[in-house]
Parts: structure tokens; C-alpha cells; sequence
């Protein structure tokens, strides 16, 4: 099983439009608050890991540029892509690093500059995000479009409806409205949701995140050096990866990410949680709402509600703080943004305040569990990566 | 993006057929059409002609359609189970409106785009509904 880790500092630059910053000084903004955080010199980090997709940035290699900016070229070092869920990747692969005994601390850094491009041309490089050929070149499927069929067939079977869907983004902007880092820190109405264009049948713009550039970084430490540097680590409990296949016509439903599921039962198993109910264990969750019928999957698929059921969820405001479990209290990806690389870091940023009582007023979740989640989606389900994090240190 | 001719060569066929795989050990049916089963792991496949018609199972109408398609907007576009082979393809000579899931559909050949700077098109398989009271959905075995 290898050493515990845990995270031990925290950074996470403002999201939105930077044009005022380049890559390596929006990465710099996380990178230099992380290591500050965790009263940690940059000599003691043996290893840096860079979480970066790319393509729509003037950088091709960010992860040499993003290193030399910080201080850090000489050191080990390496680039992560796993799609959307980039961030927990990179975190995973630190995770490894560290609890194998290759290193006692290891920064990670997710960094994106989406907005270097123009929108069509970053819509057409993530349309090219499931299978090139197959689905976007020939039939003319946006990244919308993929999660649209999801929601046509959820809707269809289930009877959810756009007010639903609309309900997520509701709530994420109304938690968002406290988040000073977050994209859009505003609140919105229900009619405002219903009244946008659509986008993607039946998605419509307010039911999508936006094109964010933006930074988030953590240090990570082993057991021993975690607890000589503070005396409140928290510790990286399970995580659980799956990846979907590419082409969405080789999925067996449409109803729920069949690699969230096997993520979600793999970090519970880690972690002693129970699936049938999981809530119980946890006291939020951060989840990969890059459309609102996402969120709704997931609630599905990490077993806070029933099959067929997520919906309900929304509707009866379980998510919100004083629910069954309040989820994206930072505005999620829908408002507060996603930098794709950065978004699973900023999770664990987000989760890690949370634990630790540190968030803006208003928005901070009761904490009794000590027990926090990440569900990270990359792609439309191509990779899942759910992450619990604990004050407690974890099981052997 | 600009690219080599084998990438152009190796789709002239699957751009215009519905052309599939089916696995001679255990009889699974891939589209795309591939060499390997990664089911089974048998490399001795052979190609078959997909049915033309199949049954919707979802859809979506996109309206911000990126590239050169993006004059073509709003594009429908369906997810097609043809006897448990699933294609994701453009739907034609329908309006949204008249779309549900579990609608019959037929396979078609139809302009999927054109070049924005040379003008040259590029065709493709579309569905559309069946015409009339379609009934035997994937019977019909002609080709797409």
C-alpha cells in the first residue's frame, strides 16, 4: 500500500479571464502561495509535477517554462494530461511518487491559458476530446453535444427536466457568489438559467462551465515530513481511477459514467466507506459539474443518491449546506471555472480549506466526519477520478 | 490541421458505408469496423454491412458548432442503436420538433460539410427518420 500522504500547503490563483499574467505567472500565483503555505524552502521539494492539456496556449511545453519562472529547473519534473481530470492525475502521480518512497515532498501544479485561443477554436479542440474521427470530424459532435446525449436519455427515462438541470447551476453560482477566486462570483435565478440559449439541446449556456484560464497547486508530503511541517495535514485517504472508453458509441447507458462508478466503489473500498451510503461518511464533495446533467450523474454514480433518483437531489435542495451532503460549495467548474488542468487541484484546494474550517463565510460546510470527496471526470467519462480526503490520518 | 494522405486514404471507405467488424470467435459486432476483438482477443475478423435502420436512442440539436460545419448550425445530432451496434451521427430531413427517443431511423448518404477555403465537400452517413409507417427495424440489409 506504500506511505500515507498528505497535503500540506495550498494555492490557487483567481480564475477567470487572465490576460493580464502568462502561463508561467499564473502558475507561479498557486505555486508560490503552496510552498508559503506549507513553510517549506523550494531546496527540500524533490519533485515537481505539472498538470497541463494545452493546445489552445502559445506554451507547448509549460511544464519547463512553469518550473523555471518558480525557481525549480533542475529538479525532477514531468507533464500530466488525463483530460478534464488532469489535476487528480497529477496529484495521483505525486501521490505515488511519494508514497513509494521516491520523494518526501512533491509540489503539484495544474496550470491553463484557455483563453489564448478563440472560443471556436478551444470548442473544436475539445470536441476532438473523445474520438477524433469517429465522432467530431465526420458527425460534427461538440463537447456540449456529448453530454447533451447524456442528458436527452437521463431526461427521457427519468423524467428530470431543464428546471433541474437549471437548479445545479442556481446553486453552484449562488456558492460561487462567496468565492473570491471563482470565475463568475454571482448568483443567478432560476428564470435567467431557463431564459439562455441553448447551446446543445437541451443544455443551454447557463447549464455549462465556461472557458477559464486559471492556476491551483498543493504540496504534498509523507507521513514523517507531513508531521514535522504542521499539525494539521490532510491526508490523501483513497483514490480510484477508471478510465471509459474513448468512443461514446461503445458505452453500454447513457444514464450515469460507467468509469465514476468503478472509480467511486474503488475509493470507497480504499477508505471503508460504505457505498450503499456513502453521505454518511463524508461532509462535502466537490464534483465535476462541466455541465449541470454532470453533477447530476454523479450523484448517481457516488451513491449520494439512488439510480434514477439523482435529480431529486437538486430539487429538494439535498445539496445545498444543511442537505444530505452539500456539493460545489466553491461555485464548482460551472461558476467558479475550469482551467481544465488546474480544476482537480482546485478541488483539492477547495476540499482542504473546507476540511480545515478555512473557507469565506457562507459557504463553509459543517465539518463532523472529517471526511471530504473529489469526483473528477475526464472528458465524458473517459477518465473518473474520485479522491477522498481526511483529517484522520488513514488505515494502514 | 493539415494532414498526411493515409489518414485521408485509410476513411474513404467508412466516410460513405456502414461498414462494421464481426468477430469470427465470438461473433461481436464492432463499428468502426477493427482488426482486433478486444473482447475476445481474436485477430480474425471479417467485415460485415451494417443494417441501414436502427432505433434513436438519444439526440441533441447543437446550435454553437465550431469548424466548418458551423455554417450548417443547428445541427442534430443522434446516438443510433442498430441491433446493439451504437453510431453517433448527424440526423437529416427532420426538425427538431419531431424528434423522441425510440423514433425509427434509416441511414443516408448526404453532405456532411464544406471547406470553408476551397469549397470542396465532403459526404457522409446521416440518418433519418423512416419514411411511412416503418415497422422491422434492421431487416433492411441494402446498403447505406
Amino acid at each position: 500500500m506504500g506511505r500515507r500522504v498528505a497535503i500540506v500547503g495550498t494555492g490557487h490563483s483567481k480564475f477567470g479571464v487572465r490576460n493580464d499574467v502568462n502561463i508561467a505567472e499564473l502558475a507561479y500565483e498557486a505555486i508560490s502561495k503552496a510552498i508559503s503555505s506549507a513553510g517549506i524552502e523550494k531546496k527540500e521539494i524533490d519533485l515537481v509535477v505539472t498538470g497541463y492539456v494545452g493546445g489552445w496556449s502559445s506554451e507547448g511545453l509549460a511544464p519547463v517554462v512553469v518550473m523555471e519562472y518558480a525557481g525549480l529547473t533542475g529538479k525532477p519534473g514531468y507533464r500530466i494530461e488525463a483530460a478534464c481530470a488532469t489535476g487528480s492525475a497529477a496529484i495521483k502521480t505525486a501521490h505515488d511518487a511519494i508514497a513509494s518512497g521516491e520523494a518526501d515532498i512533491a509540489l503539484v501544479v495544474g496550470v491553463e491559458k484557455m483563453n489564448e485561443s478563440p472560443t471556436p477554436t478551444v470548442v473544436e479542440f475539445i470536441g476532438r476530446a473523445g474520438n477524433y474521427f469517429w465522432e467530431f470530424e465526420n458527425f460534427g459532435l461538440t463537447f456540449p453535444g456529448y453530454y447533451a446525449l447524456y442528458a436527452t436519455a437521463y431526461m427521457g427515462k427519468y423524467g428530470a427536466t431543464e428546471e433541474d438541470l437549471c437548479r445545479v447551476a442556481v446553486k453552484n453560482h449562488y456558492y460561487a457568489s462567496m468565492n473570491p477566486k471563482a470565475q463568475f462570483p454571482r448568483a443567478i435565478t432560476l428564470e435567467q438559467c431557463m431564459k439562455s440559449r441553448y447551446i446543445a439541446w437541451p443544455l443551454k449556456l447557463f447549464d455549462c462551465s465556461p472557458i477559464t484560464d486559471g492556476a491551483a497547486a498543493v504540496v504534498l508530503a509523507s507521513e514523517e515530513v507531513a508531521q514535522k511541517l504542521t499539525d494539521s495535514p490532510v491526508w490523501i485517504e483513497s483514490i480510484g481511477v477508471s478510465v471509459g472508453t474513448s468512443n461514446l458509441s461503445k458505452r453500454d447507458q447513457f444514464t450515469s459514467l460507467n468509469a465514476a462508478t468503478l472509480a467511486a466503489k474503488m475509493a470507497y473500498k480504499k477508505a471503508g466507506i460504505d457505498p450503499e451510503n456513502p453521505a454518511k461518511y463524508l461532509d462535502v464533495a466537490e464534483v465535476h459539474d462541466c455541465f449541470t446533467i454532470a453533477e447530476i450523474l454523479a450523484y448517481e454514480d457516488l451513491g449520494f443518491a439512488k439510480r434514477r433518483e439523482g435529480y431529486k437531489l437538486i430539487r429538494e435542495e439535498q445539496t445545498y449546506i444543511g442537505g444530505l451532503i452539500p456539493v460545489n460549495l466553491s461555485g464548482g467548474l460551472k461558476a467558479k471555472g475550469h482551467p481544465l488542468a488546474a480544476t482537480g487541484i482546485s478541488m483539492a484546494v477547495e476540499l482542504t480549506n473546507q476540511l480545515l474550517g478555512k473557507v469565506e463565510k457562507g459557504r463553509q460546510a459543517d465539518i463532523k466526519n472529517g471526511r471530504a470527496l473529489a469526483h473528477n471526470i475526464g472528458g465524458t467519462g473517459h477518465y473518473a477520478y474520485v479522491t477522498i480526503y481526511s483529517l484522520s490520518k488513514p488505515r494502514a | 490541421m493539415t494532414r498526411s494522405l493515409p489518414v485521408w486514404w485509410r476513411r474513404r471507405i467508412p466516410r460513405y458505408r456502414l461498414i462494421g467488424a464481426r468477430c469470427k470467435e465470438c461473433g461481436k459486432i464492432h463499428y468502426p469496423p477493427r482488426t482486433s476483438c478486444p473482447y475476445c482477443g481474436s485477430n480474425s475478423l471479417e467485415e460485415v454491412q451494417l443494417p441501414r435502420r436502427g432505433i434513436l436512442e438519444s439526440y441533441s440539436v447543437i446550435y454553437s458548432v465550431p469548424g466548418d460545419n458551423r455554417l450548417n448550425a443547428p445541427i442534430i445530432v443522434g446516438l443510433v442503436n442498430i441491433n446493439g451496434v451504437r453510431i453517433v451521427a448527424e440526423l437529416t430531413d427532420v426538425l427538431p420538433g419531431e424528434l423522441s427517443t425510440g423514433l425509427e431511423v434509416e441511414a443516408v448518404v448526404r453532405k456532411i460539410s464544406e471547406t470553408s477555403d476551397t469549397g470542396i465537400i465532403t459526404y457522409g452517413v446521416k440518418f433519418r427518420p423512416v419514411l411511412g409507417a416503418g415497422s422491422g427495424a434492421g431487416q433492411d440489409t441494402g446498403e447505406a
